[in-house]
């Protein structure tokens, strides 16, 4: 079993939203990077399970990155994971990085492909399907479950307003999402054997961008809350009726 | 030219958000000068005429049984022929978890570039922008589309839809449908709540609630309000409260006209989920939550005395 985990770099879930150059691009400074959440919590621990239940299993994990994304790569190599592969390119259209990720992917010959559902700062939820169309493999997408039985994947993913179970044959792509493993904090032993793993880098291939950012801007504030005296919760359901009129 | 909406089922009835893709489909068609037409996949018992209602003015149906169950890999193949033959160069679908496995597919499959998430009308008047929220609701980014063919995934609850009268033509497309690699074991849907994305009023509850024994304040309120359940992370880790009601920034993004946060103090994390609800209330006895700066109403109290009060009250207006 060949698994590749794919890992992206976001700002940490507490950073400062703000915008540098004329608003055209995220403001970097002084904002701390992690591991994008849906791609190490649960995509990169339960292959990291995997791996753990069947040692023979190879686990490579690959980031379409500048180098400013080895810190959280070896980060994530600490967690687990054989060796990891940067692409090094700063290109954020989501068909070109899909492009990069589903080269290494062919030339790998991975039985399965994991992604994150989304990065937590485009959130486009498109590199798992861009992926699997590139690859013509079979995607699911948001599980919240993924066990192998008898060579195949059973995988429960969320549907509107519900969970559905799914059988399929590898190769295939699977997008996850909460549920799929519990959070982990690499160990010391992690850590030192991180810095010994090897850290492939390529330049990226020729693929095409579809897409580009032309502008960045931040929700207006709001107008200031409206406080109700808790001894007349009522007033509240009267402004939410009357003048709001939402209920 | 045209533009083509994919309207999502789920046992033989179309997707709320869906009508409002549709209806977002029409006003891009009517901006460039040109039809809307839809797309509906599997045995669908609803009226499709009426989408015309939407704007819609032609739906393009493939019945077969087999497309029931969603398979991302058989939708691409039959949606692209659908695009093919209809010549369509804007294709938008809902960016709930169908659009989310096949839009990016096609993005593919048709080399069409893909803005998700999208929550306005494009700007097609030089190019083809589209603004959409980044970094979880806490800000937005325009994108421009680079492509002749392009495709938009609406996220639900953001697009002001207007209806009006009208009756679209409805057509059987014969397609050709490959069989699904991935097989459909079993389908565990919750029976009579309204799901969590397509909810217009939303009752939340975090920490400050106790307890899971005490959450009949909060699905006591929704179930009078017609509204869908929700809480916060710590809840959902600590198993109070099932994973799929859990929003915030690693959980669910939502959008309703009304999100009511009980006993939630309002971490970044948390308000990066929620904060593109229309109207925001809070209960909490902390002053110094962080919510109430994000929030439009709030009261600063004990949600234990508050919140009997405050269902006693919607129990009036509702004549319950």
């Amino acid at each position: 079993m060949k698994i590749l985990v794919c890992i992206s770099k976001t700002p940490d879930t507490t950073a400062k939203i703000a915008f540098a150059d004329n608003n055209t691009k995220f403001a970097a400074d002084g904002v701390q990077w992690i591991i994008n959440p849906y791609d190490e919590w649960y995509a990169l621990v339960r292959a990291i399970e995997l791996k753990e239940a069947d040692p023979s299993t190879v686990l490579h994990l690959v980031n379409v990155g500048t180098a400013d994304s080895e810190p959280i790569i070896r980060k994530a190599l600490a967690l687990g994971g054989d060796e990891a592969i940067r692409v090094n390119s700063d290109n954020s259209d989501s068909y070109n990085i899909a492009s990069q990720i589903a080269a290494i992917a062919k030339e790998g010959n991975y039985d399965l492909v994991f992604t994150g559902k989304e990065t937590i700062d485009y959130n486009g939820s498109s590199i798992g399907g861009m992926v699997a169309e590139l690859l013509d493999l079979p995607y699911v997408s948001h599980a919240i479950k993924f066990d192998l039985e008898a060579g195949k994947a059973v995988v429960v993913r969320e549907i509107e307003g519900g969970e559905e179970t799914d059988k399929v044959a590898l190769p295939a792509v699977v997008s996850c999402q909460k549920g799929m493993a519990e959070q982990r904090i690499p160990n010391m032993k992690g850590i030192m054997s991180a810095r010994t793993k090897p850290l492939k880098v390529t330049e990226p291939v020729a693929a095409d961008s579809l897409t580009s950012v032309v502008t960045f801007d931040l929700p207006p504030a709001k107008a200031g809350v409206k406080l109700v005296s808790a001894d007349q919760p009522e007033e509240l359901v009267r402004l939410l009726h009357e003048e709001a009129r939402v209920i | 030219m045209s533009v083509l909406v994919f309207l999502d089922q789920a046992d033989g009835h179309i997707k709320k958000s869906s009508f409002e893709a549709a209806n977002y489909a029409a006003k891009i068609a009517e901006q460039l000068g040109t039809v809307a037409e839809a797309v509906v996949l599997g045995s669908v018992s609803d009226d499709l005429a009426a989408t015309g209602n939407y704007g819609i003015k032609k739906v393009h149906t493939v019945s077969d049984a087999s497309l029931n169950k969603m398979d991302a890999q058989v939708y691409t193949k039959v949606i692209a022929q659908v695009v093919e033959a209809t010549g369509a160069d804007v294709l938008v679908f809902s960016n709930n978890t169908t659009g989310k496995a096949i839009a990016p597919r096609l993005s593919v499959k048709l080399k069409a570039g893909l803005v998700s998430g999208a929550v306005a009308l494009p700007d097609t008047r030089n190019g083809f922008t589209v603004k959409k929220t980044v970094f979880s609701g806490k800000a937005f980014a325009t994108i421009s589309i680079n492509t002749g063919k392009k495709i938009v995934a609406l996220n639900p609850n953001s697009f002001n839809v207007t209806t009006g009268a009208g009756t679209a033509e409805v057509v059987a497309f014969a397609a050709t449908i490959d069989a699904a690699k991935v097989e459909v074991v079993s389908v565990n849907k919750v029976v009579g709540e309204v799901p969590l994305s397509e909810a217009e009023i939303v009752v939340s509850g975090g920490r400050g609630l106790k307890g899971p024994e005490n959450w009949g304040l909060v699905t006591d309120l929704a179930k009078l309000l017609g509204a869908a359940t929700a809480c916060s992370r710590p809840v959902a880790d600590i198993h109070w409260r099932p994973h799929h009601e859990h929003v915030g920034q690693t959980g669910l993004a939502i959008a309703p006209n009304l999100y009511i946060a009980i006993g939630i103090s309002g971490a970044i994390q948390h308000l990066a989920g929620v904060n593109r609800s229309k109207t925001i209330v809070v209960i909490n006895k902390d002053p110094e939550a962080p919510f109430f700066k994000a929030a439009d109403y709030g009261i600063v109290g004990d949600a234990f005395e508050v919140m009997p009060k405050i269902i006693d009250a919607v129990k009036k207006i509702k004549g319950a």
